[in-house]
Order: structure tokens, then C-alpha cells, then sequence
């Protein structure tokens, strides 16, 4: 179809004001990056970061304000930028290359790059904020945090803008934004004020727990923790407590939307600045069958990695905690172990057989990977590089470290990075949480087996009309579940309360409600005659 | 792995696909439609049989409703596709993409446009709707069409792509098709003229309070809307193209590129003229959708009951009674012959930004119901308003039509045949709910207002 230099895909005034404005910020970046020499960067700091905010809020002004409250996607599948056109590929290329920049050549931006070590660049004009609010110099993580952290705010206010007449998009806004803000941004900032010659607080993200953060038990972190004395093992029982009780009892009564959709940074990162991409999802089932695969092969690795790491600190460094390698080995044995009998025993009718036959290998892998620990020092095991790397590296490492560096970098830094954030233009906002966050997989499990959360379907007020699915970002088919009557149920989902807010039919409600008939598939719909759906509906 | 414990619709239908179907009845559909496609899957969920689904239309299923969104860029046409393309195939439903031009029921065979034929053991016609045209001078120029199918959709992208190739467009009748041509142009900026004959919009169907509501929210969308307007003739250029239409309250001439007939639907049964099947406005059907003819069954907006069903009109176009009727066929094809027997009425709409429901029957002042005395309360924002419709000595609870709430299909069904008085609906009203978390509530304001006008004999 010739479509159409038509309306819909152009923007006006208001908005090609504030893209100038966001734009004129981001120039300034560039030039501190080039080393331009600005004068005060304090002062050029704040003018880039208020033109990139301004910038932001002037382009939604243009795009909601003259117009009625109600779903504002018009034109959403002609606009360049938001169907991989060449505005989205060009917008994918420049943040992917960000990306890649700031994993794995930090010095271009200036990290360190003056006199004794000091930054210059882009990292430099950062130096006045950073030392305002921890008393030291920026480094590339402080810079990306700021911006992250402008992003969820000048984009929120946009999404809260495109939907002021649905107070579940407001709030829950409003709670990652806030989260986003306090939690990730400030507080760990303030925190390291604290610290003393004798006394150091582990940089902590209170919000940000295993296994989203990865290293969470690593020797270095643990050990910060605990020698932070009483605050930092506060932190640390905190930690556990919100991965075994706070969580599971959230996911329990609210979904596991409580923290993906209100909490999470990545999250909120998605709902915000990649809410226009959300449509860019594969909702085929082939992506679905990859879902499954890479989902939960992270969510092993992450479990896996993770025992492995603390074992092996505790192996040589028994003395120092409460556990010796084999208890923490065979404890985590038992746990997994318990969970999966649970499982099994009360949730099987419910486990189809390529479910059941993946999670019965799932768990062995996991089991397999425990024992062979409890044998193995795998500090121990040497991979020489060269064998991978056709002999370009040719040092040698010790297997632990070789996966726990090959776990930060391909899970922490490619795939949430690179690719989750770098390709929202390309493959959607969500390829991070939906395909590689072992959180996402744990939390979904609990969501699917155990909790009230839902999307009920409205009887038979479906006409199929597909939005819903089309604009769910975690390429959920929701239709596919609405059309039969059918309440949607999916590990997937994070609870964004999109399909919903784009019904047109008002078909579906997000809702916690009791387990009993949670699940309910049904051949003929409500409205028919009330024989027929006894005689069909309870064969 | 966690997330496939149980099937989703895309999964295969039939038990026994192993079975080969050599000598199973064949059975054609005519018509992709929801109520064809219905028909089928549940035929190929009971049985074995040989399904062919024929249509001139698209190759695959879509959703017509959806076709609007299409237009406005919020969807692509492979979007509107319920099943994915691999679902037939799977579930051995044959498609053909042919216009069928006459039944030949004495030999039980399909004449196609191309000359070629097809045998069938029974026949389903799904063959749907087709605009309404009036005899309207110019009704038939180039850049007038109505808004029905996927090729309707195809000419609106070529007549009316933005607002420098169609610098205004004139739509004809004011229904649910016509809102929706509306604000599909509106999309695009271009300039809307909605003609509509009655004195406010859609007042045959909604009650005043209701119609008054939209006619100020079509404007607030700076649609150009003229009620109690007719149109009197559409004028051609020389080539043959609208460019005008006369209007003849004022003797208006309008300038306008496009003009969208969107005055109703009516059965799109002219190729059946002479094939011996009874016809009316629609395909007669008796309560099992059998036509007069043996083997040949009627579903959706094309089957016309002798009578209506309770308070129904005989023929109704909408997706929800193709679904049904087309659950209901799939039984009797299949060797359990039960009866069409919808359960009470439902329906839904969205007038650009307010989206409404129906349950039960709230019939408009103007069909003189003399048996429905009618509570409406409205907010003050003028985007919200309800109406509940109370049987007139008894206090019986009627139906209910929403605007800007939404409401549980499951209990006012429940409540329907419970027989419940409007006072207890209105008590409990904050039960049938169906808003998305957190949004205001609005049950104790209509709760005051429905005691203090007080006009209902307590049940
Ligand atoms: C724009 C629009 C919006 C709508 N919105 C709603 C809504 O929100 N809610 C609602 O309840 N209803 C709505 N409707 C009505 C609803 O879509 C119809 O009631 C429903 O689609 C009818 O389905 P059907 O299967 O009976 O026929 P159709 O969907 O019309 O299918 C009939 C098919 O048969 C084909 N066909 C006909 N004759 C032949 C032949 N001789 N040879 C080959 N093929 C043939 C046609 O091309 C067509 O593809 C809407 C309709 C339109 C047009
Ligand atoms: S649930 Fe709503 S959005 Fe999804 S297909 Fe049905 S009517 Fe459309
Ligand atoms: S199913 Fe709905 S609520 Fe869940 S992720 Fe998809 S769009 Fe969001």
C-alpha cells in the first residue's frame, strides 16, 4: 500500500519545536564528548539536561494536549520512527553504538582521560553533579544513570500525558518514576557519602535483587556488606528476605506486575521512553517457543552461576561465613529439590507435557551442575582462550570466572544493553524482560502457578479485533485468550494494563481474584444459549 | 517451558487427525467471516468432515471491525487476522479464494465467476452484508463507497489518503459505520461533513440523554456534524469522480472528495436471486438456520428468521449473533440438531472516545415502548452517562446501556435471568464493574440520583 505523506505520519509545530530544543541538549553532550571546551560545566550541564527534558515534555505537549483524552495511536504503524522505518533504524544504530561505547570503550567519553586520572569529555561535565551528590568524581555508570534516570522522568511525563484518562497507566508511572529516582539514583549516591577511611557502604540499588542483579552474592559484594557491620548485613537480610518472602507473597497476591511494571528500572525504562515501540513485539509462536527456551536457560544459568560463585568463596573461605561449600551446596540441593516436588504435586494437571518435559530437564541440568560442584573446585578447571578465541586471546582462565564473565558480559551487558535497549526501535521494548531476565523468569513462574493476578475476560464482548495483542509488548496473544472467553494467564506477562487500556470493547480487566477457576477456556461464549454452553463448555 | 501448561487457541482442534477423510461428507462454506469461520472450527472440533471455506474477499480470515484501524495506523492488516495463517492448514480447513455466482441445488454444486464448479454435501451460506445504497444520484461515481470490506478500505487509501488528495469528505448516515468512517478521516485531518438524517445522532436506538451526549463529542472532535440532513445527490467532475454533494435542506453544494454511504447494511444475497432459496430482505431460516432447501444453512448478518427472536430483529448484523449462530449450526452439522437460541442481548460500540456497552433491552424514547420507564444519570463531564431501562408496574430490570464505564458481561447476564429488579441492580451496581484498577467509582453518585428520582414501585 503507497501510504501517504498523509497527517498522521507528520508532527507539528509544538512537537518539531521541542525535538530542536531535545536536540540543542544532546548537541551539547556531543560537544563535551568531542572535548569542545564549554567553560562552566555545571551550568552547561544543567542546560543540557533541562533542553534534553524540556525537549521531551514540549514534543508530547504537541503530540496530547489539543487533543480529547483516549488512545492515541494514530498513525503509530506509518510513522518512520516507530515502524522500523529509517528514523527507527538510524535511532536503533545510534543507541546500540551508546551501548557499546560505554560497555567497552569508556575512555572515549572521557573516563580518566586527564591529568592524574581525571575525567575530561562527556564524563567530565558530569564531574559537578556527581561530586554534589557523592562527593566524587562522575564515572561512565554515574553518566548513564543520570540519563537513564531523565529518560523514565521526561518520558513518564509524556506517557502520563498520552494517558491522563487512565489512572492505572498515572500511577504506576508515578511509582517507577519514583523508584527510578529515589531508589537507583539518589539514595545509592547519598550513600556513598557516608563512607568513611574505616566504614564503606556497598553501593546498593535497594530495589534491584537477585538474580536481576547478578552479582548480588558475589565475594566482593558480600563481604562489603558485611563488613559494613549492622547496616550493611541489614542490607544483605533485606536482600534475601525480598527474593524468598517479599517477593513470592507480592507475586502471590498481585502478579509479578508489582515489580516489572512499578518497580523495576529496566521496566520502567521500557514503559516510558520504549512505550513507542511496544508494538514492535513478535507475537508469533515461534517467538514463543524461543521465549520459553532462552527464558528459562537463563534463569538455570543465573541459578547455576550463582550457586557456583558462592560456593566457591565458601570452599576456601569457610571460616569467614555461617556455611561450609557442601551444607550451602546441599541446601540449595534440598530447596530446589522441595520447590519442584511442590510443584509437581499440586500444580501438575496443570503442566502440559513439553512443560512438563522442560521443567523435569530444567531441574536435572540444575541438580547435575550442584553435585558435579560439590566434586569439582571450579576455580580449579582451566579454558584456554585460544580454543574459542582461534587464538587471538591466548591466556588462560579459570572456568568460575570464565563464566561468571561471560554471564556479566553476555546476559548484563549484550542482551540487556545492547540489545534490550539498543534494539526498542527494532525488535520491541521489552526483548530484554520477555526473552533474557532470569528475574522475569522466576517471578514468572509465581505468576503463572501461584497467584490471584489475572486478566479477566469480559464474557463475550470480544469482536477479535486485535489490538490487544498488537500492542502488548511482551507479544502476548492476548486476543487469542479473549476471543475463546478465556482469562489470560501467562508467565509473560508484566502487567502493563495496556491491553486493556486499548480495548475498544472493554473486554479486559487486570485483577486479583481467587485461584478457583482462574483458568477457564471455554468453546462457546457467554450469550449464547445457556444449554448449549452446559453441553459444550463441561464436556 | 512454565508458560504452555494448557493450549492456547492456536493449538489443533481435532482428536483424530490421523483418521484419513476420504469418504467424509464435504462441507462448504461460503463467506471467511466470523460467522463461516466459527462454523468451521467447531465442525472440525465435533468431527472429521471435509471443510472447504470460500470467500471473494481475502484469502484469510481478518477481523471486519477492525478494519478501521487499519486506516488510522494503529494496526496492519496481518494484525486483524485472529489465527495465524498456519491454523488452516493444521486443522484441515481447505480455503478458496473465488467468487461463487450460483447454487445449483438440485445437483449440489458451486458455479464460481471463472467458469469452474464445486461439489458439496451441505452448504453454509456466511456471505455476510453489503452497504446500503438509496437510489442516491451519483451513488455509484468513483470515490463514493461504503465502509464494508477489505477492497472498500483499499479504495478509501486511494481517494482519500490524506487531507491534499481529499480536502474534504462527506459521509451519509449516522450509525455506528458512519462514526467510525469519521473518525477514521479525522485521523488523517481530513475535514469530515457527517450527514445524518434523524434529528440526533443514532436516536432510533439510544435514548435521548445518550444521543444528546455523542452529538456534543462528535463535535468535539471538530466533525462537521449535520443532523436531521439528507443527501439529495452526489455531483461527478467530467471524470466521472464525485466532487460534490447537494444537500437538500439548504440547497447546499459541498465540495468533497470522498463520500462514505454508511446508512446501514443489508444482506448480501443478490447472486441467490434465482437459485430457488427463499429469500426476504435476507436468507429465510427457520430456528435451526435450515433454508427451505434441504442441506442448505444460513449463518451471520445474511440469515433472516421468520420471526424475530423475543425482542430481536430478524436479521442481526452484528459480530456477536454471527459468532453464535455459527456455534449453534457447527452442532447441527455435526448430528446434534438444537435451535438458535441466544441468550440475552448484548452489544457494544465505541463513539471515538467513548466506548459503550448494552446489556438487556434500553430501547430510545422514539420506539414509543410504552412498557420501559428509563433512569439516566450523566457526569458532569459529558463523557460518561448510564440508562437503566425498568419494566413499568413491576420494577423489573430491563437492561442497561454505559457510556465511559465499563461493565461485567458475567453479572448483568446473571442478573438478567435472575429476573432482578432495577432497585437491586442499582444497590449492587458497583459489583458489575469492570473499570481498570484505580479508576473513580461513580456507583454512590448514580446510587443518590436513581433514589431521588424515585419514580419506581419498589420490587
Ligand atoms: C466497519 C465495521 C465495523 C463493525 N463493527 C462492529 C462491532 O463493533 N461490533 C459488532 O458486533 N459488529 C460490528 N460490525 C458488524 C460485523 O462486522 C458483522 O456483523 C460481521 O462481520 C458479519 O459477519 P459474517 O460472517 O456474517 O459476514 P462477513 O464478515 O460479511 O463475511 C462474508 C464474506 O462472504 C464473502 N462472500 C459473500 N458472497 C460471496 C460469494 N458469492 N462468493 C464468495 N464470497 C462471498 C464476502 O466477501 C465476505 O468476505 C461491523 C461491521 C463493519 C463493516
Ligand atoms: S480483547 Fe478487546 S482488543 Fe483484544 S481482540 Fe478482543 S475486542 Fe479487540
Ligand atoms: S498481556 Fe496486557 S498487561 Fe500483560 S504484558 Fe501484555 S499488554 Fe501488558
Amino acid at each position: 500500500m503507497s501510504l501517504t505523506g498523509g497527517a498522521p505520519a507528520s508532527i507539528n509545530t509544538t512537537q518539531k519545536i521541542g525535538v530542536l530544543v531535545g536536540m540543542a541538549g544532546l548537541f551539547i553532550l556531543l560537544l563535551a564528548t568531542f572535548n569542545v571546551n564549554l567553560g562552566n560545566q555545571a551550568v552547561w550541564l544543567a542546560i543540557a539536561l533541562s533542553a534534553i527534558t524540556a525537549g521531551i515534555i514540549v514534543f508530547a505537549k504537541g503530540a496530547y494536549a489539543n487533543k480529547l483524552p483516549g488512545i492515541k495511536n494514530d498513525g503509530v504503524w506509518f510513522k518512520s520512527m516507530s515502524s522500523r522505518g529509517v528514523l527507527g533504524w538510524m535511532a536503533g544504530i545510534a543507541l546500540t553504538g551508546f551501548y557499546i561505547i560505554l560497555y567497552f570503550y569508556a575512555g572515549v567519553l572521557g573516563l580518566g582521560q586527564g591529568v592524574d586520572g581525571a575525567n575530561t569529555g562527556l564524563v567530565g561535565l558530569f564531574d559537578p553533579l556527581s561530586r554534589f551528590l557523592s562527593g566524587n568524581p562522575a564515572s561512565q555508570w554515574f553518566v548513564y544513570g543520570t540519563l537513564y534516570t531523565i529518560a523514565i522522568l521526561a518520558f513518564g511525563i509524556k506517557f502520563m500525558w498520552k494517558y491522563r484518562h487512565n489512572r492505572y497507566e498515572q500511577l504506576r508511572t508515578v511509582s517507577v518514576m519514583f523508584f527510578q529516582t529515589a531508589f537507583a539514583f539518589v539514595i545509592p549516591e547519598l550513600m556513598a557519602r557516608l563512607n568513611t577511611d574505616n566504614f564503606s557502604l556497598p553501593y546498593n540499588d535497594l530495589k534491584l535483587m537477585w538474580p536481576l542483579n547478578y552479582y548480588a552474592f558475589d565475594q566482593w559484594r558480600v563481604d562489603q556488606f558485611i563488613n559494613a557491620q549492622t547496616v550493611g548485613l541489614a542490607f544483605l537480610i533485606f536482600g534475601i528476605l525480598t527474593i524468598f518472602v517479599i517477593s513470592p507473597i507480592l507475586t502471590y497476591k498481585y502478579g509479578k506486575r508489582w515489580y516489572c511494571s512499578w518497580v523495576c528500572g529496566c521496566g520502567g525504562l521500557a514503559e516510558t521512553a520504549g512505550d513507542p515501540y511496544r508494538h514492535l513485539s513478535d507475537k508469533g509462536m515461534k517467538a514463543w517457543k524461543l521465549e520459553r527456551w532462552m527464558i528459562n536457560t537463563v534463569l538455570v544459568f543465573s541459578v547455576v552461576m550463582t550457586t557456583a560463585v558462592i560456593s566457591t568463596y565458601l570452599g576456601y573461605d569457610s571460616t569467614k561465613y555461617w556455611f561450609t561449600k557442601n551444607t550451602f551446596l546441599i541446601s540449595v540441593g534440598a530447596f530446589l529439590t522441595l520447590v519442584f516436588a511442590i510443584v509437581l504435586y499440586y500444580k501438575k494437571d496443570q503442566l502440559n507435557t513439553s512443560a512438563f518435559k522442560g521443567a523435569i530437564g530444567a531441574f536435572v541440568i540444575t541438580i547435575g551442575f550442584l553435585v558435579a560442584m560439590s566434586f569439582m573446585d571450579f576455580s580449579q578447571i582451566k579454558i584456554n582462550a585460544s580454543y574459542f578465541s582461534f587464538g587471538l586471546n591466548t591466556n588462560e582462565y579459570a572456568l568460575d570466572g570464565a563464566m561468571r564473565t561471560f554471564y556479566g558480559f553476555g546476559i548484563g551487558s549484550i542482551f540487556s544493553g545492547v540489545i534490550g535497549t539498543g534494539f526498542y526501535p527494532i525488535l520491541g521494548n521489552r526483548v530484554w524482560c520477555r526473552m533474557g531476565c532470569p528475574m522475569a523468569g522466576i517471578l514468572g513462574i509465581q505468576q503463572r502457578l501461584f497467584s490471584k493476578f489475572r486478566i479477566t475476560t469480559n464474557g463475550g464482548q470480544c469482536i477479535s479485533c486485535g489490538n490487544c495483542s498488537t500492542y502488548c509488548e511482551q507479544g502476548i496473544d492476548v486476543r487469542a485468550y479473549a476471543q475463546k472467553g478465556e482469562n489470560i494467564v501467562r508467565s509473560s506477562c508484566v502487567g502493563c494494563g495496556v491491553c486493556s487500556a486499548v480495548c475498544p470493547r472493554g473486554v479486559l480487566k487486570l485483577e486479583n481474584d481467587s485461584l478457583k477457576g482462574r483458568i477457564n477456556p471455554k468453546d462457546v461464549l457467554l450469550g449464547n444459549d445457556v444449554d448449549l454452553m452446559n453441553y459444550v463448555n463441561n464436556k | 517451558m512454565y508458560n504452555v501448561f494448557q493450549k492456547t487457541g492456536i493449538s489443533c482442534l481435532c482428536e483424530n487427525l490421523k483418521q484419513q477423510p476420504s469418504m467424509e461428507e464435504h462441507i462448504v462454506i461460503i463467506g471467511n467471516g466470523i460467522s463461516g469461520v466459527t462454523t468451521a472450527r467447531h465442525i472440525r472440533k465435533l468431527s472429521n468432515k471435509r471443510i472447504t471455506i470460500i470467500s471473494a474477499e481475502t484469502d484469510h480470515f481478518f477481523s471486519r471491525t477492525a478494519l478501521m484501524y487499519i486506516y488510522m495506523g494503529h494496526m496492519k492488516f496481518e494484525h486483524t487476522k485472529p489465527y495465524e495463517d498456519y491454523f488452516w492448514k493444521k486443522n484441515r480447513i481447505d480455503l478458496k479464494n473465488a467468487f461463487v455466482e450460483n447454487v445449483d441445488h438440485a445437483n449440489k454444486n458451486l458455479q464460481f465467476a471463472d467458469g469452474s464448479t464445486m461439489a458439496y454435501d451441505k452448504l453454509v451460506l456466511a456471505v455476510g452484508s453489503k452497504p446500503n445504497k438509496f437510489g442516491w444520484p451519483g451513488q455509484d461515481l468513483k470515490g463514493v463507497r461504503g465502509m464494508y470490506s477489505k477492497q472498500d478500505l483499499d479504495a478509501l487509501e486511494e481517494y482519500a489518503p490524506n487531507n491534499e488528495v481529499c480536502k474534504r469528505a462527506v459521509i451519509v448516515g449516522g450509525g455506528l459505520i458512519g462514526i467510525e468512517l469519521a473518525e477514521m478521516l479525522n485521523s488523517r485531518n481530513i475535514p469530515v461533513t457527517f450527514l445524518v438524517r434523524e434529528e440526533s445522532f443514532w436516536n432510533g436506538v439510544l435514548p435521548a440523554g445518550e444521543s444528546a451526549m455523542i452529538n456534543r463529542h462528535i463535535l468535539n472532535h471538530h466533525i462537521d456534524l449535520r443532523l436531521s440532513t439528507n443527501l439529495k445527490e452526489i455531483i461527478a467532475d467530467e471524470n466521472g469522480r464525485a466532487r460534490a454533494v447537494v444537500i437538500p435542506e439548504t440547497g447546499e453544494e459541498l465540495a468533497c472528495d470522498f463520500v462514505g454511504l454508511t446508512a446501514g447494511v443489508s444482506p448480501n444475497i443478490d447472486f441467490l436471486k434465482d437459485s430457488g432459496i427463499e429469500l426476504g430482505r435476507g436468507i429465510k431460516v427457520n430456528r435451526y438456520l435450515e433454508t427451505n432447501i434441504p442441506d442448505i444453512y444460513a449463518v451471520g448478518d445474511c440469515a433472516e428468521q421468520h420471526e424475530g427472536i423475543g425482542m430481536r430483529r430478524p436479521i442481526e448484523a452484528v459480530w456477536y449473533t454471527g459468532r453464535m449462530m455459527g456455534e449453534t449450526v457447527a452442532q447441527t452439522l455435526c448430528g446434534n440438531r438444537i435451535e438458535y437460541k441466544p441468550g440475552h442481548w448484548f452489544n457494544s460500540a465505541k463513539f471515538l472516545d467513548i466506548e459503550y456497552q448494552t446489556y438487556g433491552w434500553v430501547f430510545s424514547e422514539r420506539s414509543n415502548m410504552e412498557h420501559q420507564q428509563l433512569f439516566h444519570w450523566k457526569h458532569e463531564d459529558d463523557t460518561k452517562c448510564i440508562t437503566v431501562a425498568t419494566e413499568v408496574g413491576t420494577g423489573k430490570f430491563l437492561g442497561i446501556n454505559t457510556f465511559g464505564i465499563r461493565m461485567r458481561h458475567e453479572v448483568f447476564d446473571r442478573w438478567l435471568t435472575e429476573e432482578r429488579s432495577s432497585d437491586y441492580v442499582m444497590e449492587n451496581l458497583a459489583t458489575a464493574n469492570f473499570d481498570p484498577e484505580f479508576y473513580k467509582h461513580f456507583e454512590k453518585e448514580i446510587l443518590s440520583a436513581y433514589k431521588s428520582e424515585n419514580t419506581f414501585a419498589k420490587a
